[in-house]
């Protein structure tokens, strides 16, 4: 039995009339397989073609059709299950989960309840503002997904797409380990991430690849636990936090009323930001699950594992430690810049050769600034990452300085362009002939002589002269250099 | 020309290769015979015009050197196997005209070699009955009779029946607790269920997947051979079809027994039983050991178990299996207040008494609470029942049995009495459980002159010794009794 | 586990009825009741059977599953997946509606 040992940060209390409260939640991932066709048909698997086209015989329920599973959907879920540090079962099995509706054409989903794939495991999130946290995986099956009805083409009827029908899902479930709503999305953050990196789920959230399925309950902080509701298919980060709120603020609610909560399965209103009962249904659900007699276990050699982790990309926690040592940045940033395969591969490109540090603060400062401010991935960032790479360069050879690099960066950005396109084309070439700065320093002191005087008693008005110099040079002027001379001609 | 309907489908095959009839003309002849044999019901479909179109291809194909396993001979095929375009109800109301896009996988096997489909024969409703009273185009009527009509058996009781009655010369069937066997021995004909996994389910309406397997129903043992030979085989679009190589068959019918070990299992000596059946078992007994077998006495402790073991697997796949007949994308649908109540009006109306109560019992023994007690419980009842088979593999190579524990019986006799209509099944089930190979011969009269049979149970994949035995057999009993052709 | 009491009333068979899909009149249940109760009553003798530490026997065929290539060789047959539709419409199975 679950015994939620950790107790929550004082910070993710919720405060209610009676005292404080702490959130407990687990989730259910529903993560589509990148697969070309379905689980256990041949039909294909793409999103967003016209109803019923990707459908077999199979995936219609037809009488006397049989499922074969897809060995790369088998591969995959072995892939994602290592990828969570998480015991690959080598005797898995598939059952029948028994319930009627429209959009399930066999009148059961074929799942994996007793035997799954993948068992226990763990992962390390990284909370906004907090510790890491792990969290631990309870397991992940295979399973197939139904169709979709259509509710909005007729008032009296429903239309229905078994497109989706048999496409395989890898359904990952967590412990119920998190105590806040940072925590939850943070954790399917972290999943997508992953599943990214290994290749075995696009984790596009918008076209449903990746859902979740959300369990929230209350407690006193450390005390005895709730009921929990299940906030069904929440499909954005965003939405996962503002479910969670408000599910959480309504069990509090609820309980500090003096109700209970009922054990029910609830959807979330992404319009209204709350979360509803879904209409009751008439009885209990009773699956009624047994082994699918058509389809006999999987048994699966320790040597399909073991290749199949010989051939691992580098994942999300691995790539953040390496970057930590590498390129010597803090572990906040490297957790950011290893968030995603793409995110990941920028940087190291970016930086690779380079001081690490430096390009981490370019790549999750302007280049995220500009991206956000365009509303732009970073897929469809105008400067690549060598791009961004030769302007570091140009920097770390002094043919700029750090603030003419931004200007050069906004042009990059606008037009697009190798750095040294545009410092040329620009002129923006940093002055370091020292003779010239000289001489640049002498105007400068020259004409401002009551200034001479008073930085001569206090260095800090130095910044003055250097001030003008860069002026007059257009920015181009070596700061070091402006400073060295005027320091040598004031005597300091 | 003699009478085409009263050959063999092997002497069929070798006559038109000699050339002394065509396709057509014995096509024509049994389909004469078919629209006689009308009170017999054991069509639900005829495709009479198709079989013509076929028999003439299959001629012009014979004519350019190229012949089939089954080339141009005229069968029925069960209405339990989808074939394209032409409808395919599985006796039940609920598939209403349902007519398959597609071809099961054992039918596509024998279209390509060369047979020529009469049309889609009667069963029990999706092969759920031992008597054939539970189809909803009627039951079929035994050509075997006796004052009072007789049911031929179930659920292939329309393959049965077409092949006693000369109307096919052989016929598709399936089996799931002794739906080839059964009516076999109550029709006198031989029907053979092979080695789960032997021939594809694929495309065929399914009812226990576990336990259900196709096999033939046919006038001699030699040609059940050559209906298996050509619908078995490796599939990949079913997951239990085996990758293995069909035997030598055909060969084997003639093979001799001298030193086979046949075991004769006590426990099927059972309470009730006529002394008929045990005496034709004795001398099933004496027939072996002449043709040079040795008798080995052996044990089945859990033989009684495996009926009510059965009737907890076969509803609880059934009641799944049959989930998908919900009028939403075939079949009929009735029209209720809403979804649920259209649900349960369309399955209400399309299944009929005896489906809907093997889908309770099945939906009970699966829920929660009882699932333990009765689903896992039967399948370890199961493993115990195929235990008791490998041990009796240690002494003995084959089992012989009676098929039956009654002769044909009156219809309407037992069909308000589900347990004992189910006892029926009290020798064949087992195979099923254990997935072996077992087929039914006919070997005597009783003193109504019904026909009864005697089953030989093989090992696994073992289908050689199995029809060696059963050669042996039929030789030995010389069945050559038919039914008077009182529906003409 | 201990066998269950197999006592199926009315209002069970109403439960498993639903479950089901299969509406039962009303004066149907008792019936029903009566003859499941008849079937479960005989079934009880595999309590006499020893299971223990017995594997169920899901299948007769003792192989793994077969795993097909990750191809797609099926699909764009809407014309026969909807051709057997009791009601179908700009190529969507019509079917009555699933919500309120």
């Amino acid at each position: 039995m679950f015994t939620a040992e950790r107790v929550a940060d004082k910070k993710d209390w919720m405060s209610g009339e009676t005292g404080d409260w702490e959130l407990i939640i687990g989730l259910e991932v529903h993560a589509q397989v990148a697969s070309n066709s379905k689980l256990f048909s041949g039909a294909a698997t793409e999103y967003g073609a016209d109803p019923n086209t990707q459908v077999s015989l199979v995936d219609a329920g037809m009488p006397g059709m049989l499922p074969v599973i897809n060995e790369f959907c088998v591969e995959q879920a072995v892939r994602t299950g290592l990828g969570l540090n998480a015991k690959i079962n080598l005797f898995s099995r598939f059952d029948r989960k028994n319930y009627f509706y429209v959009d399930l054409p066999q009148g059961y989903q074929i799942s994996q309840f007793e035997h799954p794939i993948v068992g226990e495991g763990e992962i390390e999130i990284q909370p906004e503002d907090s510790d890491a946290v792990t969290v631990g995986i309870e397991r992940l099956h295979l399973e197939q997904d139904a169709g979709k009805s259509v509710h909005d083409l007729s008032p009296t009827e429903t239309y229905v797409d078994l497109n989706r029908s048999g496409v395989a899902l890898m359904e990952i479930v967590s412990k119920p380990d998190m105590r806040s709503p940072e925590e939850a999305s943070a954790y399917v953050d972290k999943l997508r991430g992953i599943v990214r990196a290994l290749g075995t789920c696009d984790g596009d959230m918008e076209k449903g690849n990746l859902r979740a399925d959300v369990n929230v309950s209350v407690r006193k902080p450390g005390g005895e636990l709730g009921t929990r509701c299940e906030i069904k298919n929440v499909n954005s980060l965003r939405f996962i936090r503002e479910a969670i709120r408000y599910e959480a603020r309504r069990q509090i609610e609820i309980i500090e009323t003096g109700g209970t909560i009922d054990q029910e399965t609830r959807l979330f209103d992404s319009v209204k930001g709350e979360t509803r009962s879904m209409r009751s249904k008439e009885d209990a659900h009773d699956y009624r699950y047994f082994p699918d007699p058509d389809l006999l276990p999987l048994n699966l050699e320790q040597s399909f594992v073991d290749g199949i982790k010989a051939n691992l990309p580098e994942l999300p926690d691995a790539r953040k430690a390496r970057f930590i040592a590498e390129f010597g940045i803090p572990a906040y940033d490297a957790g950011v810049l290893t968030a995603d395969k793409v995110t990941g591969d920028y940087y190291e490109t970016a930086a690779k050769g380079r001081d690490g540090k430096i390009a981490a603060n370019w790549v999750m400062g302007e280049l995220f600034g500009a991206l956000n401010k365009e509303g732009k991935d970073l897929e469809d960032s105008p400067v690549s990452a060598e791009n961004l790479g030769g302007l570091l360069d140009r920097i770390a050879d002094k043919t700029i300085s750090g603030k003419i690099a931004k200007t050069v960066f906004e042009k990059m950005f606008e037009g697009g362009g190798t750095a040294d396109d545009i410092i040329e084309s620009e002129g923006l070439k940093q002055v370091t002939d020292m003779g010239a700065i000289e001489a640049m320093v002498q105007e400068a002191l020259d004409a401002n002589p009551a200034q001479v005087e008073k930085a001569k008693l206090n260095p800090k008005l130095l910044g003055f002269f250097v001030g003008q110099v860069m002026k007059a040079s257009g920015g181009k002027a070596n700061p070091q250099a402006v400073n060295q001379i005027l320091r040598e001609k004031l005597g300091l | 020309m003699s009478d085409l309907t009263q050959l063999t489908l092997e002497s069929a095959l070798g006559g038109m290769a000699a050339g002394d009839f065509t396709s057509e003309e014995i096509t024509i002849a049994h389909i004469d015979a078919c629209m006689e044999a009308a009170d017999l019901n054991a069509f639900i479909t005829n495709t009479f015009e198709l079989a013509i179109d076929q028999a003439k291809a299959s001629d012009a194909r014979r004519a350019k050197g190229a012949v089939g396993k089954l080339e141009g001979a005229p069968l029925g095929v069960k209405d339990l196997f989808c074939t394209e375009g032409v409808k395919t109800t599985a006796a039940s109301q609920i598939l209403g005209d349902f007519k398959p896009p597609y071809e099961s996988s054992v039918t596509t096997n024998m279209k390509a070699d060369g047979m020529v489909m009469l049309g889609k024969l009667n069963l029990d409703e999706f092969a759920m009955g031992s008597s054939n009273e539970t189809s909803s185009y009627g039951n079929v009527v035994n050509p075997w009779k006796k004052n009072e009509e007789l049911v031929p058996g179930g659920s292939s009781g329309g393959s049965a029946a077409a092949v006693a009655a000369d109307i096919c010369l052989g016929a598709t069937a399936t089996d799931t607790g002794g739906s080839i066997r059964q009516p076999a021995s109550f029709t006198g004909t031989v029907g053979i269920k092979p080695t789960y996994g032997r021939c594809s389910r694929f495309g065929i309406v399914a009812f226990a997947s576990s336990l259900d397997q196709a096999g033939p129903i046919a006038k001699t043992v030699k040609d059940s051979a050559i209906l298996l030979d050509s619908m078995a085989g490796y599939d990949p679009k079913d997951s239990t079809s085996l990758n293995v190589d069909n035997g030598d068959w055909i060969a084997s019918c003639e093979k001799s027994i001298k030193g086979m070990r046949i075991g004769i299992p006590k426990e099927y000596t059972v309470d009730g039983m006529p002394a008929e059946i045990q005496s034709l078992w004795d001398q099933g007994v004496e027939w072996m050991k002449d043709a040079g077998a040795e008798i080995v006495p052996v044990s089945l402790p859990h033989t009684k178990y495996a009926l009510p073991a059965y009737y907890i697997v076969a509803p609880a796949e059934a009641s799944s299996n049959l989930a998908r007949y919900d009028g939403m994308r075939y079949g009929a649908r009735v029209d209720g207040e809403n979804l649920n109540d259209t649900y349960e009006r369309t399955r209400a109306a399309g299944f009929g008494p005896e489906v809907q109560r093997r889908i309770m019992i099945g939906t009970y023994v699966l829920s929660a609470g009882y699932y333990d007690a009765y689903y896992l419980r039967a399948q370890k009842v199961r493993t115990r029942i195929a235990e008791d088979f490998k041990n009796a593999w240690e002494s003995c190579d084959a089992l012989l049995t009676p098929t039956c524990p009654s002769a044909p019986f009156a219809i309407g006799r037992k069909v308000n009495d589900p347990i004992t209509m189910y006892l029926n099944d009290i020798f064949t089930v087992t195979a099923n459980l254990a997935g072996l190979p077992g087929i039914s011969v006919p070997a005597a009269l009783d003193k109504n002159g019904l026909p009864l049979g005697l089953q030989i149970i093989g090992k696994a994949l073992d289908e050689d010794t199995v029809f060696a035995a059963a050669g042996a057999l039929e030789k030995a009993a010389n069945f050559t009794a038919k039914p008077e052709k009182w529906w003409t | 586990m201990s066998a269950p009491e197999h006592g199926v009333d009315a209002e069970t068979v109403r439960k498993i009825a639903r479950l089901s899909r299969l509406h039962v009149d009303e004066d149907r249940l008792e019936p029903l009741a009566q003859e499941l109760n008849g079937i479960l009553g005989w079934i009880e003798q595999l309590n006499e059977v020893d299971v223990e530490g017995v594997e169920p026997m899901t299948s007769a065929v003792d192989v793994s599953a077969p795993l097909r290539a990750d191809e797609i060789t099926d699909g764009g047959i809407r014309d026969a997946v909807l051709a057997n539709a009791p009601k179908k419409d700009s190529g969507f199975y019509v079917v009555p509606r699933s919500v309120e």
